[in-house]
């Protein structure tokens, strides 16, 4: 959980904000401190209200930028791409059909080199049409060279904004970045949120630079020529260069974002919540940990040592560190908002990540449970949490348990 | 231009912003007057692949000499990326870069915000600099083309999307587009033995689609390869009148028409002699044809048979009379029938269509 309080004599300094909003209010926030050059929009829901903020902070004159309203996403993403090449700041987003609409952009992105920042309203993919939270958008791009990070709650969310233009942004990545919030939960959803002073935020985050990668006349290059067999392979393994440094980048960032803004995060990778003496632990991510938590305290009165932890940063997937944390535990539980048809064990994709990241990481091989659960905006309830612990549970006793279930189906 | 709105409930008029449109000057290029004034420095030299006698890499050419070298060209899929821009031995002597097959108007969106919003920052030095977009017929008549249209409503960016129509997805080894002509041999539209006439669609009518759907679009044109000095200087002004323009150019492809390079040349003019391929630019909303086609329409220069053109072409190999006799009775009707000859393809009066049995 993030800490709010701030050392009195930082606070007295910058002239920190508290406002009641929501999360995409909070993320379009972010970008009017980051100074973002160039916005594009196109509506979809729930992602799209960010767009609407910002339309009003640039008529209001409270941000400089363009502004652009596309024709449909892949134009959007394309409209942002190219700018980012020519050395503007960039946002855009979308949710569930029209971030797969936007697919060739996405896809070509991480070559080029585009540290694109966006924002992902999670939205079930149609058929059927279906507003609420499936994490499968954002994950339609895991392979692809992205950063995905989901976050929790409003004040994560401007926060991480300002991390992400900070890591894409730095040279030694220079790739897309994608923060992910989960529909109507957290876009819709307002809470107490401090606002940093644009001073500290310049301060902490400087102008983009691409330097030698500028598409200018006065750097005369070519982008991206046709390369085929000769070298496309040496050019795929620029950006698994990229993963490689990705985690220390991340790390780094996070701990300047503590000393600059007095608010820290701790590890940036997952969260831990009573894990220190649990036996068993459920494993999620984004805002089905409100929930969640609540389920473990409750459980924790009955007696039963459960533990709760949150993954924030999906790529890079910090395999190592999620392995080592887990090996502690009897059994795991894997809470997917997501589906994998046909993936190995027929479980979801972050059950599978974990899984392999504890074949090769971890020194003892629980059992990890994983349970599909909340798809298309369904609650994750309490209900659900204790059953899904239950489960855990048996399996940390010996007793075999399916390795996937649906929970909370009707029937 | 001033917007001033009407406050009901002050009861006063309040101005609440002095301009529309934000317009950044050009570079305001002046035509060449004459051949021996173009300048010798050029911008796409050496490095291409592309076939010998290739009219898309020869306006490549011309549109880089034109622009000169403040300018940043994006270039979309298709030959003229794939057979023209290797990795190691780029022709290019602009920034150049590759964009997706139907992104040439969102891409020159991209680019020019991105320009604006820095000068205006003061994050990039301010200067005008000429922003094209090139993409061949695929990327632009068929895939691109709503994105197209989106950037051509955009007043306030200076660009350029210069579409190069080889009359097919020619890199991909020669498929029927949007634009293709009547009847060609393609190779998803080869000939058979039940079938003589596989490619039944009228080519599209791109320069006037755009003309008449972006109403605030100050420059639409068409040009041609075999009239350089022309292609150059519309494509100058083009780039210098502000706001986001299109062109339009035929450029004879000997693979995929299938004719001896020597012809390529010939072939250019003989699309403009015969009607099919009509030269004009409107500027401002004024029309006006050029070189040979505002001879036809006004009646100094009798149209060639298309057959000239046809029979010239492999693609058209497999005609037999009645083809050519329809080829020249649609082009017939474009010159005699339509309400802005050559241009518009609205007529007075509907009649029948009648295309011979295929
Ligand atoms: C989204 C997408 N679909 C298909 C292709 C395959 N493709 C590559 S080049 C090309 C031909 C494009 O034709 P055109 O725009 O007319 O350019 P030309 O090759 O004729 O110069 C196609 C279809 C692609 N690159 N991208
Ligand atoms: S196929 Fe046609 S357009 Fe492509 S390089 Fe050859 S001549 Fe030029
Ligand atoms: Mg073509």
């Amino acid at each position: 959980m993030a800490t709010t309080t701030l050392p009195v004599e930082v606070e007295k300094k910058i002239h920190e904000q508290e406002a009641l909003i929501t999360g995409a209010e909070a993320i379009a926030i972010a970008c009017k401190l980051a100074n973002v050059d160039v916005v594009t929009a196109y509506p979809i829901r729930p992602y799209d209200t960010v767009m609407q903020y910002i339309s009003q902070l640039v008529a209001d004159g409270e941000m400089d930028c363009e502004y652009i309203v596309a024709e449909g996403e892949h134009s959007q993403f394309e409209i942002v791409k190219h700018a980012s090449i020519c050395g503007a700041r960039v946002f855009c987003g979308s949710s569930g059909v029209g971030w797969m609409y936007a697919m060739e952009a996405l896809t070509v992105s991480p070559a080029l080199r585009v540290p694109m920042v966006c924002m992902v309203g999670n939205r079930a993919l149609d058929d059927p049409g279906a507003f609420g939270v499936e994490h499968n958008d954002a994950l339609a791009v895991r392979d692809l060279g992205w950063l995905l990070t989901w976050v929790d709650n409003a004040q994560e969310a401007l926060d991480t904004a300002l991390i992400a233009y900070r890591v894409a942004e730095d040279r030694r990545m220079l790739v897309p970045l994608a923060i992910s919030c989960d529909g109507a939960f957290l876009t819709h959803s307002q809470a107490l949120v401090r606002i940093p002073a644009a001073e500290q935020v310049k301060q902490f985050l400087p102008r983009y630079d691409r330097g030698d990668l500028l598409l200018h006349p006065d750097n005369v290059i070519s982008v991206a020529p046709q390369a085929n067999e000769d070298w496309v392979m040496e050019i795929r393994r620029q950006n698994y260069a990229v993963t490689e440094r990705a985690c220390s980048v991340i790390r780094e960032v996070y701990a300047d974002f503590g000393r600059t803004f007095g608010r820290k995060y701790g590890n940036p990778f997952f969260e831990e919540y009573l894990t220190e003496d649990a036996e068993v632990v459920l494993l999620g991510m984004g805002t089905l940990s409100t929930r969640v938590r609540v389920a473990v305290r409750k459980l924790r009165e009955q007696g039963k040592k459960v533990g709760f932890v949150r993954l924030r940063w999906f790529r890079p997937f910090a395999g190592p560190e999620i392995a080592k944390c887990l090996e502690r535990f009897k059994a795991v539980g894997v809470i997917d908002r997501d589906f994998s048809f046909g993936s190995p064990n027929l479980s979801g994709v972050v059950a599978t990540e974990v899984r392999s990241a504890m074949y090769t990481g971890a020194s003892t091989r629980p059992p990890v449970l994983g349970f599909i659960c909340g798809l298309g905006g369904r609650e994750v309830t309490v209900h659900d949490v204790e059953k899904m612990t239950d489960i855990v549970f048996e399996a940390a006793k010996g007793v075999t348990q399916p390795l996937t279930q649906w929970i909370g189906l009707r029937g | 231009m001033c917007h001033a709105t009407h406050d009901l409930k002050a009861g006063k008029e309040n101005i609440m912003s002095t301009t529309f449109v934000d317009e950044k000057p050009t570079q305001n290029l002046e035509a060449f007057k004459g051949v021996k004034k173009v300048p010798h420095e050029e911008y796409y030299t050496s490095g291409h692949r592309t076939c010998q006698a290739c009219e898309s890499a020869q306006i490549m050419k011309l549109m880089a000499k034109a622009a000169g070298p403040r300018t940043i060209v994006l270039g979309a899929t298709g030959c003229m990326y794939v057979a023209n821009t290797s990795y190691y031995s780029t022709p290019w002597g602009v920034p150049w870069m590759h964009t997706q097959l139907g992104s040439a108007g969102s891409g020159a969106l991209g680019v020019a915000a991105a320009l604006r919003v820095q000068m205006r920052k003061g994050a990039m030095k301010d200067e005008p600099i000429n922003v094209i977009a090139f993409c061949g017929d695929g990327g632009g008549a068929d895939m691109g083309l709503n994105a197209i249209s989106a950037t051509l409503t955009h007043p306030d960016y200076n660009l350029l999307i210069l579409m190069y129509d080889n009359e097919s997805y020619a890199n991909t080894d020669i498929q029927i587009s949007g634009t293709s002509p009547y009847g060609a041999n393609t190779s998803f539209s080869t000939p058979g033995k039940v079938k003589r006439i596989m490619h039944h669609r009228w080519k599209k009518n791109v320069a006037p689609l755009m003309i008449a759907g972006h109403p605030t679009c100050k420059y639409v044109g068409t040009i041609s390869t075999s009239y350089p000095l022309q292609a150059m200087n519309n494509i100058r002004k083009a780039l210098s009148i502000g706001g986001p323009t299109f062109i339009h150019c035929l450029n004879p492809c000997p693979k995929g028409w299938d004719f001896d390079p020597v012809l390529s040349f010939e072939l250019g003019e003989l699309a403009v002699n015969t009607g099919i391929w009509p030269l004009y630019e409107v500027e401002n909303g004024n029309l006006h044809l050029y070189g040979k086609t505002k001879d036809i329409a006004n009646g100094r220069f009798k149209r060639l048979p298309v057959r000239d053109y046809l029979l010239k072409q492999g693609r058209f190999a497999h005609f037999v009379e009645d083809d050519i006799e329809y080829f020249q009775s649609k082009i017939d009707e474009m010159w005699t029938k339509w309400l802005v000859p050559g241009v518009i393809p609205l007529q007075k009066e509907v009649e029948a269509d009648d295309p011979p049995a295929r």
